[in-house]
């Protein structure tokens, strides 16, 4: 970015994208879909810094403001029109919390961006390696309910020729992760169970080769549950852009 | 001509009425001790929420059973007051069945309300069941022993013995039709209460005459003691449930609100040129500092409190809550009850200390709303999805948060280490924000 270009999107990588070993390799694979595509994109690098996300549902509306404050002034300096993200939480901040803040921006999930890349014919997937599996999809809160983006995940699972199989609560009535409001940071308050304990018990029960899912903390919290469950040698999880990649064999 | 029972009519009509309009008013400058929050925005789109969402119950029947039976004792409600309203007239005017002259449509009027009235019946029998005999989950959390499971009761007694005196009214007119009696003109189909006759069967006309009697004033009695039960009961949301939707938040749920009193504090942190030692304009008149999130009910915002006046208990919101779900003491429904007592409590306050508040000592943290259930939430929104008319708990909660945090900087320490990093490191984690593109080469 810095060298004075302006390609046609921001990907925000986000600090799970950035630092977290899992998500490190969603962020890889997503890249590698965007250079496969011909997509010219651009990161912020050490310039860029958290949303502010996690501090403004612990209700550090403060520290929030700083960062989304400080990001705003960098992207904007960029002349910054388009960002696209893997994480539903800097993707929830940007679109709705930055605007008020002087910050506007067209702000997509990644998997919106997949699809679009899909339907302008930029990007095909081949779906033979995941002929005959079973996938579910865990929406994503600050995807689904927040922003009510439902279908673009799944319109790429379907494209994988896989057996897209539904969780009990999906949709609108997805259940958490867990993670949401900072509690990623934290341990949960006292009760009879872990909350990602619940939610992969309800995946499990579609009894699924791959859990798909649209976030890095999500992931992690079911990865966690996956592996509580002692299931992790049969059920892989998965980042769509993951599945995508993979499918590819890029 | 006897006026007395026509001037009695009047007398009771208006203290009924009176009286529900006084509470009415206490309800209203209650919501008002919130602050303003400017939700008249995009009226055409509020109209339609409303419609769809109120008038339309769209989302009482995404649970079918409690959906379908809900619906028939909304629309009973809404339809059987058209015959309130010839009670009334004919209570003023001392007429009977005033509405008669409409023949043949007058038969289909009597006639639906009637099957109306035996199906809101059944319907109530089955939620009495659910509550009382089923014990489904939502209805036996903590947070509903005492007053709460004795309202949801009584409004269903209520109902009952409302329709059973309509019923009861109109077989006893149906058999002085049948007796040709005097005033008591054939008018009327009676699908349901027809079966009532042999109970009526041999009775003189006096007698049927004192059971009509006795069975229509009960009836409005009964309706206008109803209406004034609505202001002490979770059956609010029968009003409520209008202006709530229009009040609610339009805008996608996963957006917070950007609180502008921090927005001015950081524009003046960033501008050089700035007086450190002016007041900022959000201050008030006594220079004290604007207070940051909420640790009372005065500190929600209006339609915070309309909501949780709105609130008829129902729990589909904590039924969702992943927190309530795994166990945690986190429950949406009782953020609302919790609101509303302490809504109610201020109020009665004022009241009693001639309009201005006397400070009690308590408040909506901790003496209603613990730490702990508001440190269990994800912010998933499951339950502002699952609330049938657009009651938003979880921003109840993050205005807690705010003022655990920015007041009382209260947070868990594991969150306190999570902010550090973030102004440190610009990141959750403490790692150095010239890493951040390392990714691109491992």
């Amino acid at each position: 970015m810095a060298a004075g270009k302006s390609p046609e999107v921001l990907f925000w990588v986000g600090c799970s994208g950035s630092f977290d070993d899992r998500a490190k390799k969603i962020t890889k694979a997503f890249v590698k879909i965007l250079n496969k595509a011909g997509v010219e994109f651009a990161v912020l690098g050490t310039e860029e810094s958290c949303t502010g996300d996690p501090a403004k549902r612990a209700g550090n509306e403060f520290l929030f403001q700083m960062q989304a404050m400080t990001n705003i002034e960098v992207m904007n300096a960029y002349e910054v029109k388009k960002v696209v993200t893997a994480c539903p939480h800097c993707f929830n901040t940007l679109k709705n919390e930055y605007p008020s803040l002087g910050g506007d921006y067209d702000v997509v999930h990644h998997t919106q961006f997949l699809k679009s890349l899909l339907e302008d014919g930029r990007l095909t997937i081949e779906g033979g390696k995941f002929k005959g599996k079973r996938i579910t999809f865990h929406d994503p809160c600050y995807l689904g309910r927040a922003n009510n983006v439902y279908e673009a995940p799944r319109d790429l699972i379907k494209k994988l020729d896989a057996e897209l199989v539904e969780m009990k609560n999906c949709r609108k009535k997805g259940l958490c992760c867990g993670a949401g409001g900072a509690q990623m940071f934290k341990e949960p308050e006292k009760g009879n169970k872990d909350i990602n304990i619940e939610r992969t018990e309800q995946a499990l029960e579609t009894r699924p080769d791959i859990v798909a899912a649209g976030c890095p903390f999500c992931n992690t919290m079911l990865t966690d549950g996956v592996k509580g469950k002692e299931k992790e040698e049969e059920i892989e999880v998965l980042d769509i852009a993951e599945l995508i990649a993979n499918a590819d064999d890029l | 001509m006897n006026l007395i029972p026509q001037i009695l009519f009047v007398l009771v009509l208006a203290s009924g009425i009176g009286y529900f309009a006084r509470n009415i008013k206490k309800l209203i400058r209650n919501i008002k001790l919130g602050k303003h929050i400017d939700r008249n925005d995009h009226p055409a789109e509020r109209w339609k929420h409303m419609a769809r969402i109120a008038l339309g119950q769209q989302k009482m029947v995404v649970r079918p059973i409690a959906g379908f039976l809900h619906v028939i004792v909304y629309v009973g409600f809404i339809i059987i007051n058209i015959e309130v309203l010839e009670i009334i007239i004919d209570g003023i005017f001392g007429t009977h069945r005033i509405f008669s002259f409409l023949g043949g449509f007058y038969d289909v009027l009597i006639g639906s309300f009637e099957i109306l009235a035996f199906l809101v019946i059944v319907a109530v029998v089955i939620f009495w069941i659910r509550r009382n005999i089923m014990r489904l989950q939502r209805f036996i959390k903590p947070e509903m022993k005492g007053w709460p499971k004795n309202d949801a009761n009584i409004i269903l007694y209520f109902e009952v013995v409302l329709m059973l005196l309509f019923l009861t009214m109109n077989g006893s007119d149906l058999q002085l039709q049948h007796l040709g009696a005097e005033h008591y003109t054939q008018a009327g189909a009676f699908p349901v209460s027809q079966y009532l006759l042999p109970l009526f069967d041999g009775l003189s006309e006096g007698t049927l005459i004192v059971i009509e009697r006795t069975a229509w004033w009960l009836h409005i009695v009964g309706i206008l003691i109803f209406l004034n039960y609505l202001y002490f009961s979770k059956h609010l949301h029968i009003l409520l449930a209008f202006p709530n939707t229009w009040y609610a938040n339009l805008k996608p749920k996963g957006g917070f609100n950007n609180l502008e009193a921090v927005t001015k504090e950081e524009q003046l942190m960033m501008d050089p040129d700035a007086d450190p030692f002016a007041a900022a304009e959000g201050d008030d008149a006594e220079g004290e500092p604007e207070k940051f999130g909420a640790s009372d009910v005065t500190d929600l915002n209006q339609v915070q409190l309309l909501n949780a006046y709105t609130c008829t208990e129902c729990g589909r919101c904590t039924s969702e809550c992943p927190a309530n779900q795994t166990g945690k003491k986190l429950s949406p429904r009782k953020i609302m009850m919790d609101t509303r007592d302490r809504l109610e409590e201020v109020g009665r306050n004022i009241d009693a200390n001639n309009g201005t508040f006397k400070d009690d000592g308590k408040q909506l943290l901790d003496d209603y709303i613990t730490r702990e259930e508001l440190w269990a939430c994800t912010t998933c929104n499951a339950c502002v999805e699952a609330c049938p008319v657009s009651i938003d708990p979880l921003s109840i909660i993050m205005d807690m948060r705010r003022y655990l945090v920015m007041e009382q900087s209260a947070a868990p320490a594991e969150l306190n280490n999570m902010m550090s990093n973030i102004e440190n490191n610009a990141a959750p984690w403490p790692f150095n924000q010239m890493d951040r593109l390392n990714w691109k080469d491992e």
